[in-house]
């Protein structure tokens, strides 16, 4: 535990430091290079605002009408029959759609249910095992302007089914 | 597709909120998602000039090269339309490195920056090619190794051992990861034969 702690706060600064110097050694005017890059993402940040203006407000004023909680509601009974517990189900509806969403669920669960229940460790497996759909999809295709995103969506999204199930299927095998 | 997902997202919140009576929520909703899209990219802007920065100098001293190099191999039976020596190769790589270390962060200006380099192999065109969709889905199922947010969210609520969920998400990424492939290899051969 203490290894990753440490591997986590070491590794972006060794990074850093190993591209500078890196650069240095192969005689790359680093400092311009920088400049270079970061005008680029001043440019694709600003591109990309629309694109997540129109999704971020389709998806909160999903949740804020009340739609989402409905669906979690038919979904409930049909999973506690296969012994999924009815908690997570909010989890996995929202983890495609929205990540700061998700984060504050898994929190809220890892809160009530405490971080070493069952409810806590699925939770925490879920949270970190799948990606924002959506997000990915908005942020990536937008920042290059695709328009027609061909089967993206359902492959990412079938993607995110597998990913759910298989967080189940696991922490029930290794906890449960 | 997308167009018609996004209007139904709305018409269907809109109906629910009749239906409920939360249509003053809604309309609060309007604001604050739009709102928190505008927060999203300021945030970004940081992060995408920092890391684009630094990976220009990566690409420039010829460290992406090398690193498409050494998995060449693997990445080009996954992505069979890039050629052996593109850039795409490159950014592909530090993008799928970055977010098995949980640098999420880091992850998104690489994943920009392999898009753009597919769409140039694309010949620009506005619509979504194999090989994108084959980066999404591999994106989207993230392989993590490290999920550094939720072991720190676990520390947070005194958990007897933050990192015992380190193995079960691996084995649950690696699921959704390969599951992602097999999807996007499913639907790519569905497409090719009509």
């Amino acid at each position: 535990m203490a290894l990753i702690n440490t591997i986590s706060i070491w590794l972006i600064p060794m990074i850093i430091c190993f591209i500078l110097v890196y650069g240095t050694f192969k005689r790359v005017p680093t400092y311009e290079s920088f400049v270079e890059g970061g005008k680029e993402g001043i440019k694709l940040s600003f591109s990309i605002i629309p694109y997540l203006v129109g999704m971020m407000v389709a998806i909160t004023v999903f949740r804020a009408s009340g739609a989402l909680e409905y669906f979690i509601g038919l979904l409930k009974p049909v999973l506690q029959l296969i012994g999924v517990p009815g908690e997570i189900v909010p989890l996995a509806l929202m983890r495609p759609l929205s990540g700061t969403g998700a984060l504050s669920i898994t929190s809220d669960l890892i809160a009530t249910h405490g971080p070493d229940s069952f409810i806590g460790q699925l939770a925490s497996t879920m949270q970190g095992s799948t990606d924002t759909t959506f997000y990915v999809l908005t942020v990536y295709f937008g920042a290059v302007g695709i328009r027609k995103m061909g089967d993206a969506l359902k492959v990412g999204l079938l993607a995110d089914i597998v990913g759910i199930i298989a967080s189940i299927v696991i922490v029930t095998l290794v906890f449960g | 597709m997308v167009n018609i997902i996004w209007v139904l997202i709305f018409v269907v919140s809109i109906l629910f909120a009749a239906i409920n009576g939360t249509m003053d929520e809604v309309n609060k909703a309007v604001f604050t998602g739009a709102k928190e899209g505008v927060t999203i990219c300021f945030g970004l802007i940081s992060i995408l000039v920092f890391w684009l920065g630094l990976m220009k100098i990566a690409e420039k001293a010829g460290l992406l090269d090398s690193l498409a190099r050494v998995f060449r191999p693997f990445i080009s039976k996954l992505f069979p339309e890039v050629p052996k020596d593109h850039p795409a190769m490159g950014y592909i790589l530090s993008n799928m490195v970055a977010n098995m270390f949980g640098l999420g962060n880091a992850a998104t200006p690489m994943g920009i920056k392999a898009m753009e380099q597919l769409k140039k192999l694309n010949n620009n065109q506005d619509y979504a090619s194999r090989s994108m969709i084959t980066f999404l889905a591999i994106n989207t199922s993230s392989i993590t190794l490290i999920p550094t947010t939720v072991i720190a969210i676990r520390l947070n609520y005194d958990s007897v051992s933050p990192g015992e969920i380190v193995g079960t998400t691996i084995l649950a990424t690696l699921c959704s990861t390969v599951g992602a492939i097999l999807i996007d290899r499913y639907f790519y051969y569905r497409r090719s034969r009509r």
